[in-house]
């Protein structure tokens, strides 16, 4: 009798972990997954598959519509879009990855030396995010244009340090509820060292939390690069990117020729709204987990 | 309460303390003389770079450079830009009111727009409600940049309705000029708005106490507005606040945009030229007032939900 109330039990303890390597997405979520790989692909070789110099253009063909062997014609130096596009697709998508990655580590040292230390240290670092929270994160990057020079990387790293505070307040608070589950305090009495614990117990449990947020901070990341090389403080003209791409069709956008701007602006909501739809839904699928 | 909102304002304080040091330590970082935009790369006779430097407070030890900004910026003055030889008070009071005009037209747009389809999606269930999902998930995908490009080009350049840049003179014409910056600058705000009134207010609909008061035989619009939206109100009153607050920095992207002659699209432009002192002048007022509107946000939060001032103690 008590072994068949503790067989599904059983059953379901086995099949957890099954269930978590292939999280469920839905048609949407799986649309938006391939979107991203696209997107990665373009940003690995894109470059490489470029049919025309993407710098370089031809002053004849300035504003020409598409034609043949160009299918979305010309910018107004005469620079292949569709080359462009290629071309840009990896410095906003791994400046964007940039951001993402860099924001995490941060956020999540930040959050797993609160919850491991509490006290003081939580209080220190707590305060520290207080002020961190007044940078928006643009401001932050055009300061850093005006002292370091306007590139991608004093925009990217801008931006990742004013990510950072949002990423330790979510993931504090995970780490802390992990913290106080009594398996560790059990491994901490039986001496297990606190680099341990923390890498290999807490940390992976809050994983599935870390990649929503890198995820979600991803699209986040991909916005305000874009913005920035918009405003001209990011990717230095002539080099492609899909936020200057933008900014450089604006002129030709307002006499009437929109389709250097617009294609980029496609391009960037396009895996945006990917992006931002399977955080969504990873970060819904991990809260559910945990309750 | 009173003990709350004083422990707010430390914070504020503390924090703005600690932001204004940021803001005038990254600029004294930077690397190259503030006086080479002045000279031109010209070698000055000492007596004159001398000069020069005791005028702007060159010679003087970093904390006390800090100071004297500090304390002259606490008395409302920012400064003097040194390439443009003007106080950077002049050059902020000349753009601030573009600013203000601009996010105050965008908040009311949030707060119309967001609001009110958030309460409409939650209430009238079916397609009004998927209507009001997919305008919400198109226009959260769509950053300010990219709104303000299509918008250009629909309502500006293809439809001629709306200018497409510049600021106007007069009320019509500035709210002429101003409206596709504002709806650019709204877009996604707007989508974040009417998701979280949606779920606030749908949540509140299927709590006990809304039940209750229908079983009751109570009037829908008196059970709408006393049951449901007064619970709602707590948690959308914070979005509009955080996200109203977003758009102070976001605002130079806008303004760049549609060339408005506002502090964000100046900013831009001195952190392009190097002027320091406008940078750290524009950088500060934009700090302050992103700080203060999440100071007020969260009193006003606390205000309607007494619970928060209790909790921040066991916290």
């Amino acid at each position: 009798m008590s072994i068949e109330i503790l067989d599904p039990v059983a059953d379901v303890i086995e099949h957890a972990p099954a269930n978590r390597r292939l999280p469920k997405l839905g048609f949407l979520g799986w649309l938006s997954v391939a979107v991203i790989a696209i997107a990665l692909f373009l940003a690995i070789f894109g470059p490489m598959l470029a049919p025309h110099d993407p710098v370089i253009g031809d002053l004849s063909f300035s504003d020409v519509g598409p034609v043949a062997g160009h299918p979305l014609g010309f910018d107004y130096q005469g620079r292949d879009v569709l080359s462009r596009l290629l071309a840009g697709a990896r410095t906003t998508i791994f400046g964007a990855g940039f951001v993402a990655i860099v924001a995490i580590f941060i956020g999540t040292s930040l959050a797993l030396l609160s919850a491991w230390f509490g006290g003081k240290t939580d209080t220190f670092l707590s305060a520290t995010l207080d002020v961190l929270f007044a940078f928006p994160g643009i401001l932050l990057a055009v300061v850093a244009a005006a002292v370091f020079g306007a590139s991608l990387f004093s925009a990217a790293l801008a931006l990742a340090i004013a990510y950072s505070p949002y990423v330790a307040r979510v993931l504090r608070g995970a780490a802390l509820k992990e913290r106080a589950m009594t398996y560790i305090s059990a491994l901490e009495v039986q001496g297990f060292g606190a680099w341990r614990l923390t890498l290999r117990h807490l940390l992976p449990n809050i994983s599935a939390l870390i990649v929503a947020q890198g995820t979600i901070l991803f699209g986040f990341a991909m916005v305000d690069l874009a913005a920035i090389s918009f405003l001209g403080l990011g990717v230095q003209a002539p080099n492609a990117d899909w936020g200057v791409m933008v900014s450089d069709g604006k002129t030709s956008l307002l006499l009437g020729y929109p389709l250097v701007s617009l294609s980029a602006v496609f391009c960037i909501v396009a895996v945006v709204a990917a992006v931002s739809f399977l955080g969504d839904r990873l970060e819904s699928n991990s809260k559910g987990g945990n309750r | 309460m009173l003990q709350f909102i004083a422990k707010r304002l430390a914070m504020l304080v503390a924090t703005l303390l600690v932001a204004s040091f940021a803001i005038y330590g990254a600029l004294y970082l930077a690397p190259g003389s503030p006086i080479a935009a002045l000279t031109g790369g010209r070698t000055l006779p000492p007596e004159v770079m001398a000069q020069i430097e005791a005028r702007y407070h060159l010679n003087e030890p970093f904390l006390t450079r800090y100071w004297l900004w500090l304390t002259a910026a606490v008395h409302g003055d920012l400064g003097e830009s040194i390439p443009l030889h003007e106080s950077v008070n002049t050059l902020i009071a000349q753009r601030i009111g573009t600013t203000l005009q601009l996010v105050f037209f965008t908040s009311i747009l949030i707060i119309i727009f967001g609001v009110g389809l958030g309460i409409l999606g939650a209430l009238g269930r079916g397609s009004v409600d998927t209507g009001v999902l997919f305008a919400s998930t198109v226009s959260a995908a769509l950053p300010a940049f990219a709104a303000a490009v299509i918008l250009q080009f629909i309502f500006g350049v293809t439809l001629g309705w709306f200018p497409v840049i510049g600021t106007g003179e007069g009320f019509v014409d500035t709210v002429k000029h101003l409206t596709l910056p504002a709806l650019a600058l709204a877009a996604t705000s707007v989508a974040l708005v009417t998701r979280v009134t949606r779920t606030a207010v749908r949540e509140e609909l299927d709590k006990e106490h809304v039940q209750t008061a229908v079983s009751r035989g109570l009037p829908w619009s008196d059970v709408v507005r006393r049951h449901v939206l007064r619970n709602a109100a707590i948690p959308i009153t914070t979005i509009v606040g955080i996200t109203i607050a977003s758009l102070i920095a976001l605002s130079a992207v806008v303004e760049t945009a549609f060339g408005l002659n506002g502090l964000g699209a100046y900013l831009v432009q001195a952190a392009q030229n190097k002027d320091f002192a406008v940078v750290q002048g524009i950088s500060l007022v934009l700090v302050v007032a992103f700080v203060i509107t999440n100071v007020v946000v969260d009193i006003a939060y606390a205000l309607l939900d007494p619970r928060v001032s209790l909790g921040s103690r066991a916290q």
